[in-house]
């Protein structure tokens, strides 16, 4: 059996798990694109599933929460209002999840919680880097990536149909601690995980008809909840490693309260062989993406910046008095109830009892809000010459910044070029939290790529402008370019190439301050800021507040 | 209707429990603002305190829970006057929420079939005299805050809308939670909040194991579970009760008045809604541990959760305000 069919067999077993218990487990994640797999995986939730409720992640509240059906309103002279999906009963299906925004999914996160809206399966058609948004990942119990998968995989026979849900499960005393320690060894900080594979086991014994949890139970159960949420890997037992506090506790409470959990001693064993199996389901590049910017995979958030890649219908305003004109649209409700107190008088003058007599005077039409935020991407020379004391300025400024963002509506985005290239460390975002830990581990030193860093910043403003955000790009550096796009040392070239990279994205159209940070103010550097059509500031020995202020009032002008 | 988890078998997380507690003896302290990582019990915390709360009397029908008939007010339309007791409103508001919900608008069925010009009352009426909720609220649509920064401030809930003109009394307990890596809260708003408290999950096995014990019996049995912990809620809901009797008779000096000042004004909390909320929940603290007279360590146990949001925010300061209060907390209070 291969790694895909593998993968597959747990797919199926999750979905029985999800049947045999949708109020403890809640749900499912697939990451998979449209495709064979896809489909087979669709055949497989219908045979369990039955009728299933669509979502998707552009539906008005007024579809999700139900409202006044205007029509049968109109009709009956009553007030008649419609379902919201959310009423609906049995399986529920989110697909193009990975273009949900925070909004919708902190609304269905909290139907999830307060509401019947389970077993939900979200499917993820995300690219790349897309995914979806943390709050749904955290409140569901299973997660599969399938974009691996063939179709032959999915071939794969049919297991027993499970029994329904019956009689109470009994834990034995070491089975919920089990699930906490290892939840910990993985970094695991919330309590659901625990919770939900706690769940996961109970419903696999049911299935299985056993009225107690065994060691197999446990084993599907961690192998299913935990490894999508790992945020480490635990060490392999290497005694002159100091080992983390987590890892000691264990031992310091057992020796507290020896009492009421004399089981302990039994737990290394399974937990060792349960440690295993997780850490083997580990995707391949774990390591890497730990180490990457990002501090914590796949508890980073979405930041607030991508929220807005489906902004085409802006989030609702109140509606407003208007006439029709073909573009806009009609919000009826407030139209109704513009027109409906002077029905009676209206009435008087027609001879239909029964309709509502509207006059353009009480047409209020729909007003939709899509503000143009606008993004500040940070520059930064983190190169040698730059000096570490200018980056911790750099940090400094952009912390403040973002401080200021709510009010200012702006988003903050940190690229970073040193050595021979440029990164970019924080994606667009309104988060304080995320900016902080990304910034704590922005390194410093090495050439100027200055070219490559200036590239990088007029991609992610197109990218930005096409999200429908405004960009404006601050770069700080001293100016003292000698890294060529090439990644080779070239003073004069390096020079010459900011100076063209300059000019694209003046033509671009973009806005840019330029922030000459070095000791001395920088002739080369002011070239290269008429290039690209920018404000240059010369701030030698700028603090953090100075450079926050002065790109504040380049903001406001 | 979904049960909830009782408030007493909640495993750790003092802090918010105790904020949640002492807005309960006096809600002038103003609200509650959770701020933590997901899964720690925030909501479940909150969803609880319903149970936990004693309850009030109020006019029979009276859209917005009035005591006394003057409070009634006249669009409610009440003729007979009864007197019942009921429990604590916690009016949830959801996300999706439109604005006429919150506020109240006009009846749109009685205006349609009656031709009547009717008031129908709001999340915001439903709410007077209780606990308003909102889960998430970083998330919350803008002009929904804007509107509840303007009754929360004045307490009260105008309407001028569709040739409406009605207004109403709208005290509450604001409690908000939400995750700060979804996005900051605005100024404003946390001003707002009289307590915050940051959750953390629980570092301690033991806890973390009880955790998972509880809420797994309590998903097996909800009843029974509630039964056994009804002692329990009782004797948080009786010294809430005692509390609010010697609330008044708490006696502050100058000398303590002296120190919340003094913690203020080296803390650079702005404006006097610092001091103000540090008084009361300190008398309300000292009032729960049947104490006669604030004393500085009430106002230690007290001052980072009335405070730590109210500092201007120094994003150079990795330690964050938490930590910053208690460094001036020593100093101060020598």
């Amino acid at each position: 059996m291969n790694a895909g069919s593998e993968i597959w067999v747990q797919v199926i077993a999750a979905l029985h798990l999800l049947k045999t218990d949708p109020a403890g487990l809640k749900g499912a994640i697939f990451r998979v694109r449209a495709g064979p797999v896809r489909d087979s995986l669709a055949k497989e939730i219908r045979k369990l599933a039955g009728p299933v409720t669509r979502l998707h992640p552009n539906m008005s509240d007024e579809q999700l929460f139900g409202g006044i059906d205007v029509v049968a309103t109109l009709q009956s002279g009553n007030l008649r209002t419609t379902k919201g999906l959310f009423e609906r009963q049995g399986w529920f299906e989110l697909t193009m999840a990975e273009r949900c925004d925070l909004y919708t999914a902190a609304r269905i996160s909290q139907a999830l919680d307060q509401r019947q809206i389970f077993p939900l399966i979200v499917f993820d058609e995300g690219i790349d880097d897309e995914k979806l948004p943390d709050s749904l990942k955290e409140r569901l119990a299973f997660y599969f990536d399938m974009s691996e998968l063939a179709y032959s995989d999915t071939d794969f026979p049919d297991i027993d149909a499970f029994s329904e849900k019956s009689q109470p499960i009994q834990t034995s005393q070491t089975d919920v601690p089990t699930l906490v320690l290892l939840a910990n060894e993985f970094g695991i900080s919330s309590a659901r995980a625990p919770q939900l594979a706690l769940a996961a086991a109970k419903a696999n014994a049911m299935g299985n008809h056993r009225r107690e949890l065994s060691a197999e139970d446990l084993e599907i159960a961690v192998e299913l909840v935990y490894p999508s949420r790992a945020t480490r890997i635990p060490q392999e037992s290497t005694p002159e490693e100091p080992v983390p506090e987590q890892e000691t506790q264990p031992e310091q409470n057992q020796n507290q309260d020896a009492s009421d959990q004399d089981g302990n001693d039994n737990i290394e064993l399974p937990n060792e062989l349960l440690v295993n199996a997780i850490r083997a389901l580990l995707p391949d590049n774990f390591l890497e993406s730990l180490n990457s910017a990002s501090p914590r995979i796949g508890t980073s958030g979405v930041g607030f910046g991508s929220q807005t890649k489906s902004k085409t219908r802006g989030r609702p305003r109140p509606p407003r008095l208007g006439r029709i004109n073909g573009q806009n649209r009609i919000d009826i409700v407030s139209t109704l109830r513009s027109a409906a107190p002077l029905q009676t008088i209206r009435k008087q003058n027609t001879h239909d009892a029964q309709a509502v007599i509207i006059y353009p005077d009480d047409i209020h039409v729909k007003q939709y809000e899509s503000r143009s935020e606008r993004v500040v991407i940070f520059t930064v020379d983190a190169s040698g010459s730059a000096a570490l004391a200018r980056l911790s300025e750099a940090k400094g400024a952009v912390e403040l910044l973002l401080a200021q963002a709510y009010a200012r509506r702006d988003f903050v985005a940190l690229i970073a070029f040193r050595n021979v290239g440029s990164e970019l460390l924080l994606p667009p975002t309104r988060s304080l939290v995320q900016t902080k830990r990304r910034l704590a581990e922005l390194p410093g030193g090495g050439g100027t790529p200055m070219a490559n860093g200036l590239r990088t910043a007029g991609a992610l403003a197109i990218k930005s402008a096409s999200q429908g955000k405004t960009p404006l790009i601050v770069v700080l550096t001293d100016g003292r370019a000698n890294i060529t796009l090439e990644g080779m040392p070239d003073r004069a070239l390096a020079l010459e190439q900011s100076g063209n990279i300059g000019r694209w994205i003046s033509s671009l159209g973009f806005k840019s301050v330029v922030l000459d940070v070095g000791n001395r103010s920088n002739p080369a550097l002011a070239k290269v800021a008429r290039d690209m059509n920018s404000v240059y500031f010369p701030l030698p020995r700028a603090d953090a507040h100075r450079i926050s202020e002065t790109i504040g009032a380049e903001l406001d002008r | 209707m979904t049960k909830n988890f009782p408030f007493s078998a909640i495993v750790g997380q003092e802090q918010m429990k105790m904020a949640m507690i002492l807005t309960a003896i006096d809600p002038t302290i103003g609200g509650v603002l959770v701020f933590g990582d997901r899964g720690t019990g925030k909501s479940t915390a909150v969803r609880a305190l319903a149970a936990l709360l004693p309850k009030i009397s109020v006019i029979a029908q009276c859209p917005i829970n009035s005591e006394f008939k003057k409070d009634v007010p006249s669009w409610a339309g009440i003729k007979e006057i009864e007197t019942i007791m009921r429990e604590t409103p916690v009016v949830d508001l959801p996300l999706g929420v439109s604005e006429d919900r919150v506020t109240g608008a006009l009846d749109i069925e009685r205006a349609l079939t009656k031709g009547e010009k009717a008031f129908q009352p709001g999340l915001l009426a439903r709410a007077n005299r209780g606990y308003l909720y909102i889960d998430e609220v970083n998330l919350l649509e803008d002009h929904i805050v804007d509107l509840l920064l303007d009754v929360a401030q004045s307490g009260e809930n105008l309407v001028e809308r569709e040739g409406l003109s009605i207004r109403h009394a709208a005290r509450f307990v604001l409690v908000g939670s939400g995750n700060p890596e979804e996005g900051e809260l605005r100024p404003q708003l946390l001003d707002r909040f009289g307590l915050s408290v940051e959750v953390k999950s629980p570092n301690n096995i033991d806890e973390r194991v009880a955790v998972i014990e509880r809420r797994d019996s309590f998903d097996q049995n909800p009843d029974s579970f509630i039964e056994e912990w009804l002692s329990e809620e009782m004797k948080i809901r009786h010294a809430i009760i005692a509390a609010r009797t010697t609330l008044k008779s708490v006696s502050s000096g100058t000398d303590i008045l002296r120190d919340c000042a003094n913690l203020c004004i080296t803390l650079g909390a702005d404006g006097l809604r610092g001091e103000l909320t540090l008084l009361r929940a300190g008398r309300a603290l000292a009032a729960f541990q049947g104490a006669q007279a604030l004393e500085r360590s009430h106002l230690k146990e007290i001052a980072p959760l009335a405070l730590s949001h109210r500092l201007r925010r120094d994003p150079l300061d990795e330690a964050g305000s938490g930590a910053r209060v208690e460094r001036v907390l020593t100093d101060v209070l020598k």
